[in-house]
């Protein structure tokens, strides 16, 4: 009797093991040549077309033009977004050019920017309550932001500005989500956010605002990023997504009253409201535009500085001895950081094809 | 022999006990050894190598940039807050326990109060906290306080109300009044529960002081996982998991070593 128990128990284990192992192997390896994509996005003026290229089915006709299937997914958490990207859930996802190099880059993910589709230019903002304030007078002062997003970004960029460094100012992490709420309380002097956020606190009395992107033209930018090895072994995906994305912004372009009504209202406020937003985003709204931006040097200058500040918090990975730690290239053949280990691409050659009216 | 008349042997029972652990670590460690084969950056689910560096890092080494030991740093401040928020939540949790179950005049007031204010989510009101406690410590504190007191309150009523009448009766007839009743027959009783109560309560604390530190804070065990999680760093979040869950078991263990060492006569009666 105790050899039949056992034996029933040696049974039982092996079931559990074979559940743990199916499990554990059901988490995705990335495939070769397939024919269904999944595509992320996120709130922020920028991307919100790419919600329009979904709901009004655009990216269906552009799909079905290269004979594939891409599911466009909305997701509530910025921060999630990225890692499910980088985990693998996604083929492709809108992000900052900050975070695609902090999270699925260091994690190891090639990435190409494929729609480098607008950078902030006013929409993210540092704000102080008071009149007459200056950056200088952050000193001292605890400023509330999420730490270790664009928007800290902006802040040690702005210190930078006025001869000030982010030691001399305390940063308090809070999120996106409660900021406002936290920026009403007596505790809060200071604080740095994006859109839609930075318009409500703007809102406030006796607030002003003493940065933003403005201030810093094409330094924050919102890219929709593709996993390199899918996008090389399926280069439709990155046509039709791009092929999409331009049809949207010529719509945005002429001011088609419906698609900017609908993307209006899919992030939640009126069209004056995100006409506003509109313009503290700089749109490329032709592949020439977005070409000219790709392929000038200050591209490179800019992600020069972002990973030598991501460096400097310790996000290029423990093992980084420098901000070169990371390769990365840029059209034209050049590159930045170690070439060895290239894993940022920005690459051109479907904005040439949609210029060329190849797509 | 029917299935619920079999029990393990000694060998077995040990054996049964440590089966699920092994089958996760087992599933988790496959899992993270076939996605670093694919690419051996991968931050989803590292390797216990990766996990051991981060602990180092974590622990033993200053921080780069602060020049602090960020575990320890955050362990302190964490367990100051729950500590803060416990023994506030305990004492407040007695007292109105005891008051709204000895006293009826009382407990027609508050008990109706406390059985609705026990079921509104304090995360759900968080921006009326801010404004009334403001941003630092104190909100964190009072996020967890506001969260275990009422639903300690409701259980020490209710523990309250079950003892026996006849030790009022007889207490009042050998010359106790109100005040005497409560301290010296009352108290030693719910004093005890109180300890079984908190103890059920922590993993409930634990959930409101991570979120308070996830919200806004320059320190903490919860404030860390949030911050870590925006690049992905789970060679960071799971051994501060397992640092939570043994911190929260030590504290388990401690309550009921308290409640054994002051109540000894409650063992009995324990759920």
């Amino acid at each position: 009797m105790q050899n039949n128990r056992l034996s029933r128990l040696a049974a039982r284990v092996t079931t559990l093991c074979a559940i743990g192992c199916l499990v554990a192997f059901s988490l995705p390896a990335v495939g070769e040549s397939k024919k269904s994509f999944n595509v992320c996005w996120t709130i922020y003026a920028g991307w919100v077309p790419w919600g329009y290229v979904d709901s009004s089915g655009i990216i269906d006709k552009w799909a079905r033009k290269y004979g594939i299937d891409i599911r466009i997914t909305q997701i509530n958490d910025v921060g999630e977004a990225l890692n499910q990207y980088a985990a693998g859930k996604f083929d492709a996802c809108s992000m900052t050019n900050m975070d695609a190099l902090i999270v699925p880059v260091v994690g190891g993910v090639d990435t190409t920017a494929l729609v480098v589709g607008s950078y902030s230019d006013g929409g993210d903002g540092v704000v102080i309550k008071g009149k007459g304030k200056t950056l200088k007078d952050l000193k001292g002062m605890s400023v509330y932001l999420p730490e270790l997003t664009v928007s800290h970004y902006l802040l040690a960029r702005g210190l930078e500005t006025a001869g000030l460094r982010e030691r001399d100012v305390k940063v308090v992490n809070t999120s996106d989500a409660d900021l406002v709420a936290a920026y009403d309380t007596g505790n809060v002097l200071a604080a740095v956010a994006w859109n839609p956020q930075l318009m409500t606190l703007k809102a406030r009395p006796d607030t002003m605002e003493i940065f933003n992107s403005h201030q810093i033209p094409g330094e924050i930018i919102d890219i929709m990023v593709a996993n390199t090895r899918v996008l090389k072994d399926n280069p439709a995906l990155g046509k039709a997504l791009t092929g999409a994305w331009y049809e949207v912004m010529a719509m945005i372009k002429a001011g088609n009253a419906e698609a900017l009504e609908a993307m209006a209202k899919s992030s939640g406020t009126d069209l004056a409201s995100y006409r506003a937003q509109l313009k503290n985003t700089h749109l490329f709204h032709t592949p020439q535009e977005n070409l000219v931006f790709v392929t000038s040097p200050d591209l490179i200058k800019t992600m020069r500085r972002v990973a030598q500040f991501s460096f400097e918090k310790g996000l290029l990975g423990e093992g980084a001895k420098n901000a070169e730690a990371i390769g990365m290239s840029f059209p034209g053949g050049v590159t930045l950081g170690d070439k060895k280990r290239i894993l940022f691409r920005f690459d051109d050659a479907f904005i040439r094809m949609a210029i060329k009216g190849g797509l | 022999m029917r299935f619920i008349n079999r029990h393990p042997g000694r060998g077995n029972q040990l054996l049964l006990a440590l089966l699920p652990f092994i089958l996760l670590l087992a599933a988790y460690f496959s899992g993270s050894a076939a996605r670093l084969q694919d690419n051996s950056d991968d931050k989803l689910l590292p390797s216990a190598a990766q996990m051991a560096a981060a602990i180092d890092r974590a622990a033993f080494r200053e921080d780069r940039r602060s020049g602090e030991y960020i575990l320890w740093n955050d362990t302190a401040a964490s367990l100051a807050r729950l500590g803060m928020g416990l023994g506030i939540a305990a004492c407040a949790g007695l007292a109105l326990g005891i008051i709204s179950g000895a006293f009826p005049l009382l407990r027609a007031g508050l008990s109706p109060f406390l059985a609705v204010a026990s079921m509104i989510p304090p995360l759900a009101i968080l921006p009326i906290l801010f404004i009334v406690f403001g941003l630092d410590e104190l909100s964190k504190v009072m996020l967890i306080v506001i969260g275990i007191t009422p639903i300690l309150a409701r259980d020490l009523e209710q523990k309250a109300r079950e003892i026996p009448r006849e030790l009022f009766v007889k207490a009042q007839t050998l010359g106790a009044n109100s005040w005497t009743l409560v301290l010296r027959m009352m108290l030693p009783q719910l004093c005890c529960r109180l300890f079984i109560s908190l103890r059920l309560m922590l993993g409930p604390a634990w959930l409101f002081l991570i979120s308070a530190e996830a919200i806004s804070a320059t320190a903490g065990l919860g404030y860390r996982i949030f911050l870590v999680r925006r690049y992905l760093a789970m060679d960071t979040i799971l051994p501060y998991v397992a640092w939570i869950t043994l911190l929260a078991w030590l504290m388990d263990y401690l309550l009921r070593q308290i409640n054994r060492r002051c109540f000894p006569w409650s063992e009995g009666a324990e759920t």
